[in-house]
């Protein structure tokens, strides 16, 4: 492992925090530090500098109001789009990811993104609500996702980027597919403890992170469990 | 009042009555919901009518509501007999039943869900509202909280004219509500959960703290000065003569002091004066089921309501430190189906202790607790969990429906 340390800087909590957003900062500094690698969480206020010097970075969900000032906000700043370009894993969600993208829809206006991500959002016709589930892009090898969504949104993806997981509940970016990446950046709308509910999803940030191909495999008794309860929910339902 | 009502509201009233009685009888509920249904069918004027002409406090905001309510009319009925809600059905059936049940009560203090404040004031034409706080909540049906705060703002400019409004001073979103107001008397117990205010709701820049106090240095919008407070040490209250008011509650914790102050600051209102109504509010000993204590086995089970981030945290301050506690989480329609707000509770100060983990949501929880490195043990229900607690005293903490199913079990404890 090329690193036994890892700066993981949550952005902007004071506007993007709604859904238990923390929770995937929980989930990398959990899992980091099982394998013995040091965390160094740095939660960042929307009035102070994004640091260029980090290892991975997250951003989360908000409401329409504190989405466009946070959008404006990182635009100006341009810290977290350079760090992209250089290939710093990020992981963005919900307002958050919609933010990644060449522009957004927030209080009836369309507002640019940082054009980090191939992708563009508008609004839907309802608003997409309950858990979301399917198969992720076998190129990276995290297997299915589960999550919950809650956004009014829809997300119409470009050509160089690739979609997250096939859709086989919910929503997601239009109904059919969810999320997206490129590079080291992961967007999507499973909101809240994503990382939690996937843990390979967070293993896969803290390998990008650390330039591991592999990490020592932890005990997921518990988010396995979890796992298999909320896709046996939807075979339920 | 039943003098006063035209035929077909007294019709109403009669079926009303006799639904809920059914309703009851039948084991379905109390009948609140279901009476106000019937009694609002026939006259949709119905709460219009039982209200007027008496002095109303209405109660409304995120967390406490139920006790809060509970305590202003056990201070009011220092001024004559009170009607309410006591058992929180607090959306107008609930508000109609509890009128039409105590006909003969000049005063009445109802618990008001957020979301129907705006149509209660209309209503009932209250002479008090009490604004307690506003935190997230049951996201994934209800309204984002500053929506709701803009919502209420809205309100109070359009709604609220001879009414006096009791708000909490500590919660910006509240403060912001209240603002528009003509009279407003300000009220403070502290506030330990802040992340839901902690940019400005006037101009979106950052609000300081200093311990209580907040401000901020971009606009200037400010916490206001309280005329009510509660005393450092938690056993009084100062009322806005300065004079102390000794507190003896029943209940634990900072909110249930908060609510106390917002209690006695309500009831005030009406005449009652603090020294009258403090005795009173330490006749309540639990609020449907909420604080009640239960017995089995050689244990015995002190019950807490936590229904979002801002009602865990409470709670966490009020149980004894070395006691077990058992944690219940479920996610049914009432709850909010989303389980995610549990990463916004900080369970750090559970680690060392003995948690047992039940509900219909518990793995979600478990994955929760391992995060924060708290050793828990998952059980499937309450039972179980008596069964794994050491005898003596323990503590639950559990959300709506997984608070409801361990009332069921001791037989509805009120």
């Amino acid at each position: 492992m090329s690193t036994s340390y890892l700066r993981v800087v949550w952005l902007y909590p004071d506007l993007l925090s709604t859904y238990g957003d923390r929770g995937n900062l929980l989930a990398i500094a959990h899992r980091a530090r099982k394998r013995g690698i040091e965390v160094e969480p740095i939660s960042v206020r929307s009035d102070q500098r994004v640091p260029d010097q980090a290892d991975i970075y997250l951003i989360g969900g908000g409401e329409d109001g504190p989405q466009s000032v946070a959008g404006d906000r990182l635009i100006q700043d341009g810290t977290l789009a350079r760090a992209a370009d250089r290939g710093s894993p990020v992981l963005a969600v919900c307002a958050g990811y919609q933010l990644m993208g060449e522009s957004y829809y927030a209080s009836g206006e369309r507002h640019p993104g940082l054009g980090v991500l191939d992708l563009k959002s508008d609004r839907g016709q309802t608003r997409a609500v309950g858990e979301v589930a399917g198969d992720s892009d076998p190129n990276l090898g995290i297997g299915r996702v589960t999550g919950f969504e809650n956004h009014g949104g829809r997300t119409h993806l470009g050509e160089a980027v690739q979609p997250l997981a096939r859709v086989s509940n919910g929503i997601g970016n239009e109904g059919g597919t969810e999320g997206a990446w490129a590079g080291h950046v992961i967007g999507t709308y499973m909101h809240g403890p994503a990382l939690a509910r996937n843990p390979q999803l967070a293993d896969l940030l803290i390998r990008w992170a650390v330039g591991a191909a592999q990490l020592n495999p932890l005990d997921d008794t518990w988010p396995e469990r979890l796992r298999s309860e909320r896709f046996h929910a939807l075979m339920e339902a | 009042m039943s003098g006063k009502l035209t035929p077909r509201a007294k019709f109403a009233t009669v079926l009303l009555r006799g639904a809920a009685a059914l309703s009851r009888a039948t084991g379905r509920g109390d009948g609140s919901v279901i009476g106000g249904r019937v009694g609002l069918v026939v006259e949709p004027e119905l709460l219009n009518l039982l209200a007027e002409g008496r002095g109303v406090a209405l109660v409304s905001g995120t967390n406490g509501k139920t006790t809060t309510t509970r305590f202003t009319t056990a201070a009011m009925e220092a001024a004559g007999k009170v009607a309410t809600n006591s058992f929180g059905a607090n959306m107008p059936t609930g508000h109609t039943t509890a009128l039409a049940k105590t006909p003969d009560a000049q005063l009445a203090a109802l618990e008001v869900d957020e979301h129907y404040l705006g149509q209660l004031l209309g209503a009932t034409q209250p002479k008090v509202v009490g604004l307690l706080n506003l935190s997230r909540d049951q996201l994934d049906r209800a309204m984002e909280v500053t929506s709701l705060a803009a919502k209420w703002r809205e309100i109070v400019e359009k709604d609220i004219h001879d009414s006096i409004v009791v708000a909490n001073a500590d919660d910006p979103l509240i403060v912001w509500a209240a603002q528009p107001a003509t009279h407003i008397v300000w009220v403070s117990g502290g506030q330990n959960w802040t992340a839901d205010s902690s940019i400005c709701p006037v101009c979106g820049k950052h609000l300081d703290r200093f311990g209580e106090f907040w401000r901020c240095t971009h606009c200037g919008f400010t916490r206001p000065n309280p005329v009510w407070t509660v005393a450092d040490e938690g056993s009084a209250v100062i009322a806005p003569d300065g004079s102390r008011v000794e507190l003896d509650l029943q209940l634990p914790g900072r909110i249930n002091r908060a609510n106390a102050a917002m209690a006695l600051a309500m009831a005030a209102q009406f005449g009652v004066s603090p020294h009258q109504a403090a005795p009173n509010l330490s006749t309540v000993q639990s609020v449907a089921g909420r604080y009640a204590t239960v017995e089995r086995d050689g244990r015995r089970l002190r019950l807490l309501l936590a229904k979002n981030p801002a009602g865990w945290l409470e709670n966490f301050d009020m149980i004894r430190p070395d006691l077990p506690v058992i944690l219940a989480l479920n996610a049914r329609e009432v709850d909010g189906f989303d389980t995610s707000w549990i990463y916004d509770v900080d369970f750090n100060s559970l680690r060392g202790r003995s948690v047992l983990v039940t509900g219909d949501r518990r793995t979600d929880l478990a994955v929760r607790l391992e995060m924060d490195d708290v050793d828990f043990t998952v059980v499937d229900d309450v039972s179980a969990a008596i069964g794994h607690a050491s005898a003596g005293d323990v503590e639950v903490i559990a959300n709506y429906t997984a608070f409801q199913d361990i009332r069921k079990e001791f037989n509805r404890v009120n």
